[in-house]
């Protein structure tokens, strides 16, 4: 799904590509932060004598980043047009807000407010898109903006207090699991089930990108790689399954990831709007000049962003169970650290799914490996800015070598 | 009086491909005002900016002896120090800067870092009155015309001590009092002692205040002659600027002319900010099935500003008139409907505006037409890599593949990308704008014989081109454009590159 659209893509690129050497020269950036992914992860597993990747430890990991991931699809949308989006923390605690307002307060079905709080963020990311789009200001300052308004509205709708709990219901938006159909004590028999469907898929999907390059004349990496490449897939997806089998199963956040992250690998690789927005990242004049209606595409790009940012505030709020005036305070910074650090260009036209979400699992293991060591948050804090910092200066450094 | 102030030596300046100054030697006298024409394209900037350190020592072959020492600047700021100062067509000031803040821009009257703003505004006051310029110091650029910046730019160049001045197309964009002004003030500084080299496309005013007047053509300099001994006619000059051998071949044309296909009725076109200024003015055009027509005129004749404002209205503002195609009135009033409705424009700057520099060619040749190789806004792309295949190799685009980004072709490369990209939108009208600039001879045949093989497919060709031997080549019929306005149309059978030159200068002293 998502990892197959992803890996196509990565196979058509490097279909010119007959060494390995080549094949990671091409990719240095994408491979390059799987490394480092990798070697933090490694780290993390010794410094923290082997809890970084126990189930539950594996699974909370999830929990944790998923609103960053959520939000990091839209974002890097918007920083591919050239834009930013500020004001994504505060939308989450407005919307965290208004659920609990409504449900808590007067009783509301909690799937009809699921309803109202996404319809809600379109209607937010829309207001910000208006400005941007068609009145040009500088999304920097309209979500500047956004970031002051949504805030203040959070604290007006809340009183200033939290509001909780919510009923199981909404609770289970976060902290639920996929139902097992077996029952099997000891290990959840449908996730690894799931796991072995989506191994099978990502091969078939493989097959058949290579079956068709080759069809078209183009040349394909040799096979022990093709090979290669698919057997580490598929220990990859049956290892993580079976680490989530012998836990509590799939949660159904994770279905949720799994479901945006293929939609958004799909669009940015193979729709006709995803290749208008980075053709009009790279160059809004010939977008424009070529028919692309840029304008309205910058509004949806920001439409986009508000139903993803009311998502990730859906999902905060049933996480923390209560709505809190500062739900979601620096969050945006999280999510657009975690674009850059995945290769997206600030310049606009350049950034991947794929990249979006190694940086955001980077910036997830960082929080929680050095908060199971027991690093303060202050220290976190500096890790995380210099580890920003050197994944753009790595970028430049790529990029002068080349030119 | 005949001191040479300046001497440039057998200069040569080598671009990627193309030889913009072939072995150029030019000199200027003190106290002379010494006139630089030739068309566009024929080297003038170039041997300016060669001259005025924006091209470094080393860069270009030869020798430049300024007051008979030889100086070898490495920018533009050495250049200045003695005395050598440029005005840019395009004026570089400040617009929310004041007038004394301009100018002394780079050169602040300051003491540790700290500006002596009585100094300056005095200083300031001071210079305004000597080029005549009746504004405060602390006016800002943004509320004065161009006629008064173009005052401030000369003051700019006195505050640096000028001893030779260089107006690239000073009066381009001037009224005729204004330009009156400014070409009595550089007879004062004659007067003064400081010489000027004027480059101007108005051989008019050239005549009327050059000493002398040296000839570029392709890069190489043609002939200097002396206004002083014997009175030069326009026609004289027009000679010297034209009269080449044709130096680029033009495939063999044969064309096939039918119906009108596309016409463009009673066009007004006012300036997007200064919303009072009209860029095109009445402006009626046919094209017919087959034909391929000429824009020519000089630049700023408004030929660019026309083309866009019809396909889509992508320029100008308050745009009235009718569209045509086939005898039925055409919406063009977005850029998809323009595309939709059989338009295609392929711009002059391909790098700003026609190609997507960080993509590959495959990408910019469908952005025009993705509906083409989509289904239900999902593009399939191994169909997208055969058709992008198709244009590579019927264009013969050089590219390692087209997956190759389109930062890496050459120039004339990156333009065959950008008629792909419009081909693949099958339009029936197609526009091109200036498409052989900067690409060398060779590409250039081959898009010649690509523009052929599209009338002959029936197609509608509008050709904007600067270079008259171009218009000449390739046309069926000329349109001559001067001021937003089309001055002039003939048939190319009829046309000659005199006779269009004619029309285009003798035109503008008529409208003005």
């Amino acid at each position: 799904m998502k990892i197959p659209a992803a890996f196509n893509e990565a196979t058509s690129a490097t279909a010119f590509r007959k060494t390995m050497g080549g094949l990671f020269r091409n990719n240095v950036r994408e491979y390059g932060m799987l490394i480092a992914l990798i070697a933090v992860m490694v780290f993390f597993q010794f410094q923290t004598n082997g809890v970084l990747m126990k189930p539950v430890n594996i699974t909370n990991l999830v929990l944790q980043n998923s609103y960053v991931i959520v939000m990091a699809m839209g974002m890097l949308l918007i920083i591919i047009t050239g834009g930013i989006d500020l004001s994504v923390g505060s939308v989450v605690a407005v919307i965290g807000a208004l659920a609990g307002v409504l449900v808590v307060r007067y009783d509301f079905n909690w799937a009809l407010v699921v309803l109202i709080c996404l319809l809600l963020g379109a209607l937010i990311g829309a207001f910000h898109g208006y400005f941007v789009a068609y009145q040009k200001i500088p999304a920097f300052i309209v979500t500047l903006a956004g970031m002051l308004i949504f805030r203040g509205l959070t604290i007006a709708l809340l009183r200033g207090e939290s509001v909780g709990p919510f009923p199981r219901g909404f609770q289970n938006i976060s902290s639920g699991f996929i139902p097992d159909f077996f029952q099997i004590p000891g290990i959840h028999l449908t996730t690894i089930l799931i796991g072995l469907l989506l191994s099978i898929l990502l091969i078939w999907l493989d097959v058949r990108a290579r079956r068709n390059q080759r069809k078209y004349g183009f040349e394909v990496p040799p096979f022990y790689i093709f090979v290669a490449k698919n057997i580490a897939i598929t220990a990859v997806v049956l290892g993580f399954s079976y680490l989530m089998a012998s836990y509590r199963g799939l949660p159904n956040v994770l279905v949720l990831l799994f479901v945006l992250i293929s939609f958004f690998s799909f669009i940015t690789s193979s729709s006709v709007i995803g290749r208008r927005i980075y053709a009009m990242g790279g160059n809004e004049k010939a977008a424009r000049l070529s028919g692309v209606n840029t304008p309205r595409l910058l509004f949806y790009t920001f439409i986009n962003m508000g139903v993803l940012a009311a998502t990730a505030g859906l999902i905060v709020a049933a996480r923390l169970n209560s709505s809190t005036p500062n739900a979601g305070d620096g969050m945006e910074l999280d999510v657009i650290a975690a674009c850059f650090i995945g290769g997206a260009s600030p310049m606009g036209g350049v950034g991947k799914v794929i990249g979006a979400l190694v940086g955001a699992f980077l910036i997830g293991v960082l929080n929680n490996g050095m908060s199971i060591m027991g690093v303060g948050i202050d220290w976190q804090k500096v890790v995380k800015g210099i580890v920003l910092l050197i994944a753009v200066l790595f970028d430049v450094y790529n990029k002068n070598k080349s030119a | 009086m005949s001191d040479v102030i300046l001497e440039m030596r057998n200069i040569t300046k080598i671009f990627p491909g193309v030889k913009a100054l072939n072995n150029v030697s030019f000199s200027v006298a003190q106290g002379e005002i010494h006139a630089l024409v030739g068309e566009n394209g024929a080297g003038k900037s170039t041997l300016m900016k060669v001259l005025s350190g924006i091209y470094p020592y080393g860069t270009y072959e030869g020798e430049i002896y300024f007051q008979g020492k030889e100086c070898r600047f490495r920018d533009i700021t050495e250049s200045e120090k003695l005395g050598l100062v440029i005005i840019h067509q395009e004026l570089a000031l400040i617009p929310f800067l004041s007038v004394a803040e301009n100018l002394f821009l780079g050169n602040e009257r300051a003491k540790n870092g700290v500006i002596d703003w009585n100094e300056s505004i005095s200083k300031t006051a001071e210079l305004l009155e000597r080029v005549g310029l009746h504004e405060s110091p602390n006016t800002l650029i943004t509320n004065m015309g161009v006629g008064k910046q173009q005052l401030v730019e000369i003051a700019k160049a006195l505050a640096k001590e000028v001893k030779l001045l260089i107006l690239d197309e000073p009066t381009a964009s001037l009224n005729e009092n204004d330009s009156e002004k400014l070409l009595e003030l550089l007879l004062q500084f004659k007067e003064h002692g400081i010489s000027s080299i004027l480059i101007s496309h108005k051989l008019s005013e050239v005549n009327k205040i050059a000493d002398s007047i040296t000839i570029l053509r392709d890069g190489a300099t043609i002939e200097t002659l002396d206004c002083r001994k014997d009175k030069i006619t326009e026609d004289r000059i027009i000679r010297g600027m034209v009269g080449r051998d044709i130096t680029h071949r033009f495939p063999p044309r044969d064309s096939k002319i039918g119906e009108t296909i596309f016409e463009v009725r009673d066009w007004n076109v006012y300036h997007p900010i200064h919303e009072d200024r009209k860029v095109s003015t009445n402006v009626n055009i046919t094209v017919r099935k087959g034909e391929v027509v000429g824009l020519s005129g000089l630049m700023g004749a408004g030929r660019t500003e026309l083309a866009m404002s019809i396909f889509g209205q992508a320029y100008g503002k308050r745009i009235t008139g009718t569209a045509y195609r086939h005898g039925k009135e055409i919406d063009i009033s977005t850029i998809d409907k323009a595309i939709d409705n059989g338009i295609a424009y392929a711009t002059e700057d391909r790098k700003a505006y026609g190609l997507v520099l960080i993509q590959e060619v495959k990408n910019n040749i469908t952005l025009a037409n993705l509906e083409e190789i989509s289904k239900r806004q999902v593009i399939n792309e191994p169909q997208e890599m055969r058709v992008t295949s198709e244009y590579r190799d019927k264009l013969n685009i050089k590219c390692s593949s087209i997956k190759q980004l389109a930062l890496n072709l050459s120039g004339g490369n990156q333009q065959k990308v950008v008629l792909s990209k419009w081909l693949f939108a099958s339009p029936e009208i197609l526009i091109l704008d200036e498409p052989t600039r900067g690409i060398d001879v060779g590409a250039k045949f081959e898009i010649y014989t690509i523009i052929n093989r599209l009338a002959s497919e029936g197609k509608g060709i509008i050709l904007i081109s600067s270079e008259l031997p171009e218009i000449l080549g390739i046309c069926d019929r000329i349109y001559v454009m001067r001021d937003g306005k089309v001055v002039g149309e003939m048939p190319a059978s009829e046309a000659s590159q005199e006779k269009v030159m004619k029309v285009i200068m003798t035109q503008q002293e008529v409208t003005q």
